[in-house]
C-alpha cells in the first residue's frame, strides 16, 4: 500500500490567526461517529465554519471568498488536545495539503504526516510576515518544496527552510508507507518477542 | 565500565527498541495495546484492506466507553451513529480473537481506568492507546501515550510503532500539600506555569515529596493531565504503593511470577545523576485549589484569585485570549469565586476513580446540593460504580440531591447525550475546557472533585476551605 506523495506545491494560503487551535475546533467530538474514513472534510472547523442554525458564518476564514488554496496557515501550537487522526482527515479531506503554523502539537504532527498532509513550523516572525501579506493581497503565491525543506513567498522571494525528519521525507516524497516498513520487520519483532 | 546514568524513561524505552532507523524514528515494541470504539474502526479497515488479522490479540484490550450513555445501558443504544460505532468494535473484536469488556461486562469502564484497576497496567511496559490520555497509565512506572489510527493500524499489524524518541523532562514538587489540595491541583498548577505548549516533545517524569505522597489514584489524575502541556505522557516511579495497588488485581502476576516481577520493579527508577533536557521545581505550599477560567487548561488560576488582565499580551496571544474570555463571559481582572454555575460533572479518566467520589461524598455529606445546579455524577467502571454502592456512598449522594450514573466518558467530550447547553457553566472534573468541548457552546471550568463539590453545595465557584 502507499500514501498520496508530496514534493512540491504552489498555491495560495487560508489564514487563520488564532493560537493553540485544538483538535476539538478542528473537529468537534460529536463527528467522531463515522466508522469509514469519509466526510470528515464537511464538518473541519464547524463551530467555527457554521453558525448556530446551520448557515455559514460569513466572518469565518473558510467562508470568505478571499481566501482558498491548498495551505492552511494557523497561529502556535495548532493541534493541540485530543490525539483522534479525524482532525488530520478533516484538513486533507477539506483539501489542505500544507499545514503551516509556528508550532504543532506532538500526535497531530505525527497524524498529519501519516496522512500525506506536510506540516510546516515556521519562525514566529516568518508566520506573522504570511499574515501581513495575505491580508493585504489574498492572491499571494507561496512555494512549499519538500526535497530543499523550503517555503517560500513568492512575490517577496523570501524563504525559510523547514525540519522534518528524513525518514519520514523519504516516506512522503516516494509514498513509502509505515505499515509495509513494519511488516518488513517480521523477523526483527519476533526475534525481540523471544529475547 | 562505568555505565553513563539513565532516566526511567531511558531504561523502558530502550528496553523496548527492536529496531533503530537511521535518522528515522526507533521502532518500538509495545506490551499493551487498548483500543475504543471511536479511533480504532479505521485501523480495523486498513487492515482489513491488506487481508491481515490482528497480530498479537492477546495483548490488545478492548472496551467501548466514548459514546455509550450513562443511564439505562441495558437498552440498545439509542442515537444510530453511537449505536454502529459501538457495534463495529463489537464486530471486529470478534473477528481478530480481542477481549472486550462491553457494556454488560463486570469489567467494563473508561479504558484508562480499567486498564489499571484490573492489573494489566503494570510497571516497566510500554503501553499505547488511541486516546491522547493513555498518559494515565505512566502512575505505574510505564511509558504510556497516545496514538492517531494510522498508529493504531501499525500496531494492530506488528505489535510495534515507529515514533522518535523524546526529550525528558523532570517537574519535581516538594514539601506537604495544602489542605484540599489535591493531585488535579497540582495539574492545573503545572499547566499554568508551563502552558498548554510547554512540554511538547517531551517525556515528563514526575518526581519530589509531595508527587510521592500521593495516592495511586492521585498519580494517575496528574499523568492522565500531562498531555494538557503538550507531552507525550508523564511517568511516576514505581513504589510501595504501586506495588500494593497492583498486588491481587485480576490480572496482576501471582506466586512465584510476583516475585520475580517485583523484583524487576523494584529497579525501575531514574539514576541518581541521570540528565533531563528540561527541568522544572515547585514547591507544594504554593499551590491551592485550582481552577480554568479560560478555553484551554493552560488558563487556570488559584481559586482566590483574579482572572488574568492580559495587560502583558500583544498581537496574536492578546486576540486569542480576549477570544477565550468572550467565549467564557468573563472580563479580564475578575475575580473567579463567586461566578455562577449551572452544571456540575464529576467523573472522566481524570477523575472517575472510587478516591473521587469519596473526597465528592465526604464534602457534600450532610449538606444539600444547590437547587439550581444540575449534577452528573459518573463512575469511571463498572468496578468503582460497585465500590460506590459498597461502600454507601450512593445513600450519601442521594441524601445530598445527586444521582449516581453509569459508567463511560460522559460530559468530558459529550459525545453521548451528556451535553452542557450553549452559554451555561459547567464545574467538571474533567481534562479539557476547550470551546464546546462539553457541548456546543458549553462554557467549561476545569478543576478537582472537591472544588465540583464545593460548587454543587453552593451554586458557585466556592472554595472548599471555606466550608
Amino acid at each position: 500500500m502507499s500514501i498520496e506523495k508530496f514534493q512540491k506545491l504552489v498555491s495560495t494560503v487560508v489564514p487563520l490567526p488564532i493560537e493553540n487551535v485544538d483538535t476539538d475546533q478542528i473537529i468537534p467530538a460529536r463527528f467522531l461517529k463515522a466508522v469509514e474514513r469519509k466526510g470528515f472534510g464537511d464538518n473541519l472547523f464547524r463551530d467555527w465554519r457554521y453558525q448556530k442554525d446551520g448557515t455559514p458564518n460569513p466572518d469565518f476564514v473558510l467562508n470568505n471568498p478571499r481566501y482558498s488554496g491548498q495551505i492552511l496557515v494557523a497561529g502556535k501550537n495548532f493541534g493541540s488536545g485530543s490525539s483522534r487522526e479525524h482532525a488530520a482527515w478533516a484538513v486533507y479531506d477539506a483539501g489542505f495539503r500544507v499545514v503551516v503554523s509556528s508550532f504543532f502539537a506532538d500526535i497531530f504532527k505525527s497524524n498529519v504526516l501519516n496522512n500525506g498532509l506536510l506540516p510546516v513550523q515556521v519562525p514566529e516572525a516568518f508566520l506573522d510576515e504570511i499574515f501581513q501579506i495575505v491580508e493585504i493581497d489574498p492572491t499571494a503565491k507561496f512555494e512549499v518544496d519538500l526535497e530543499s525543506q523550503t517555503i517560500t513567498i513568492l512575490k517577496a522571494g523570501i524563504s525559510v527552510n523547514f525540519d522534518i525528519n528524513p525518514y519520514k521525507k523519504e516516506c512522503l516524497l516516494n509514498g513509502y508507507d509505515d505499515i509495509d516498513f513494519l511488516l518488513s520487520l517480521k523477523k526483527e519483532i519476533s526475534a525481540f518477542e523471544q529475547a | 565500565m562505568i555505565l553513563e546514568p539513565k532516566t526511567l524513561f531511558d531504561k523502558i524505552w530502550d528496553a523496548h527498541v527492536v529496531k533503530q532507523v537511521k535518522d528515522g524514528p526507533d521502532v518500538l515494541y509495545i506490551d499493551r495495546h487498548f483500543i475504543h470504539e471511536v479511533t480504532s474502526p479505521v485501523a480495523f479497515l486498513g487492515l482489513e484492506k491488506r487481508g491481515m488479522k490482528v497480530y498479537s490479540p492477546q495483548n490488545t484490550i478492548a472496551t467501548p466507553d466514548h459514546n455509550v450513555p450513562t443511564i439505562d445501558q441495558h437498552l440498545p443504544i439509542k442515537e444510530e451513529l453511537s449505536r454502529i460505532q459501538v457495534q463495529a468494535l463489537k464486530d471486529n473484536c470478534a473477528k481478530n480473537g480481542i477481549k472486550l469488556y462491553g457494556l454488560d461486562h463486570q469489567y467494563h469502564g473508561i479504558v484508562h481506568i480499567i486498564g489499571p484497576e484490573l492489573g494489566i497496567t503494570q510497571p516497566g511496559m510500554t503501553i499505547v492507546c488511541g486516546d491522547s490520555h493513555t498518559s494515565t497509565h505512566g502512575a505505574f512506572g510505564s511509558i504510556a501515550f497516545g496514538i492517531g489510527t494510522s498508529e493504531v493500524e501499525m500496531v494492530f499489524a506488528s505489535q510495534c510503532i515507529l515514533q522518535p524518541k523524546p526529550k525528558k523532562m523532570r517537574i519535581s514538587v516538594e514539601g506537604k500539600l495544602q489542605k484540599d489540595v489535591t493531585a488535579k491541583d497540582i495539574a492545573l498548577f503545572v499547566i499554568s506555569k508551563i502552558s498548554t505548549s510547554g512540554g511538547t516533545g517531551h517525556f515528563i517524569e514526575f518526581a519530589g515529596s509531595a508527587i510521592r505522597s500521593l495516592t495511586m489514584e492521585g498519580r494517575m489524575t496528574l499523568c492522565n493531565m500531562s498531555i494538557e502541556c503538550g507531552a507525550r505522557g508523564g511517568m511516576i516511579a514505581p513504589d510501595e504503593a504501586t506495588f500494593e495497588y497492583i498486588k491481587g488485581r485480576e490480572f496482576a502476576p501471582k506466586g512465584e511470577d510476583w516475585n520475580t516481577k517485583l523484583a524487576l520493579w523494584k529497579q525501575l527508577k531514574s539514576d541518581d545523576n541521570a540528565v533531563f533536557d528540561t527541568e522544572y521545581k515547585y514547591d507544594a505550599s504554593d499551590i491551592e485549589p485550582m481552577i480554568t477560567y479560560g478555553t484551554n487548561p493552560g488558563m487556570g488560576i488559584g481559586v482566590s484569585g483574579n482572572i488574568p488582565t492580559g495587560d502583558n499580551l500583544i498581537g496574536s496571544d492578546r486576540i486569542t485570549f480576549d477570544k477565550s474570555l468572550e467565549y467564557m463571559g468573563f472580563k479580564p481582572g475578575e475575580k473567579i469565586k463567586g461566578k455562577k454555575v449551572d452544571y456540575v460533572f464529576i467523573g472522566s479518566c481524570t477523575n472517575g476513580r472510587i478516591e473521587d467520589f469519596r473526597l465528592f461524598a465526604n464534602f457534600v455529606k450532610g449538606k444539600k446540593k444547590a437547587a439550581s445546579v444540575i449534577a452528573w455524577i459518573v463512575p469511571g467502571s463498572k468496578k468503582v460504580e460497585q465500590q460506590i454502592r459498597e461502600e454507601g456512598l450512593v445513600e450519601i449522594f442521594e441524601a445530598a440531591g445527586f444521582a449516581l450514573r453509569q459508567p463511560g466518558c460522559s460530559a468530558c467530550l459529550a459525545m453521548n447525550d451528556d451535553k452542557i447547553p450553549a452559554g451555561k457553566y459547567s464545574v467538571s472534573t474533567s481534562n479539557r475546557n476547550f470551546e464546546g468541548r462539553q457541548g456546543p457552546g458549553a462554557r467549561t471550568m476545569l478543576a478537582s472533585p472537591l472544588m465540583a463539590a464545593a460548587a454543587a453545595i453552593s451554586g458557585v465557584v466556592s472554595d472548599p476551605r471555606e466550608f
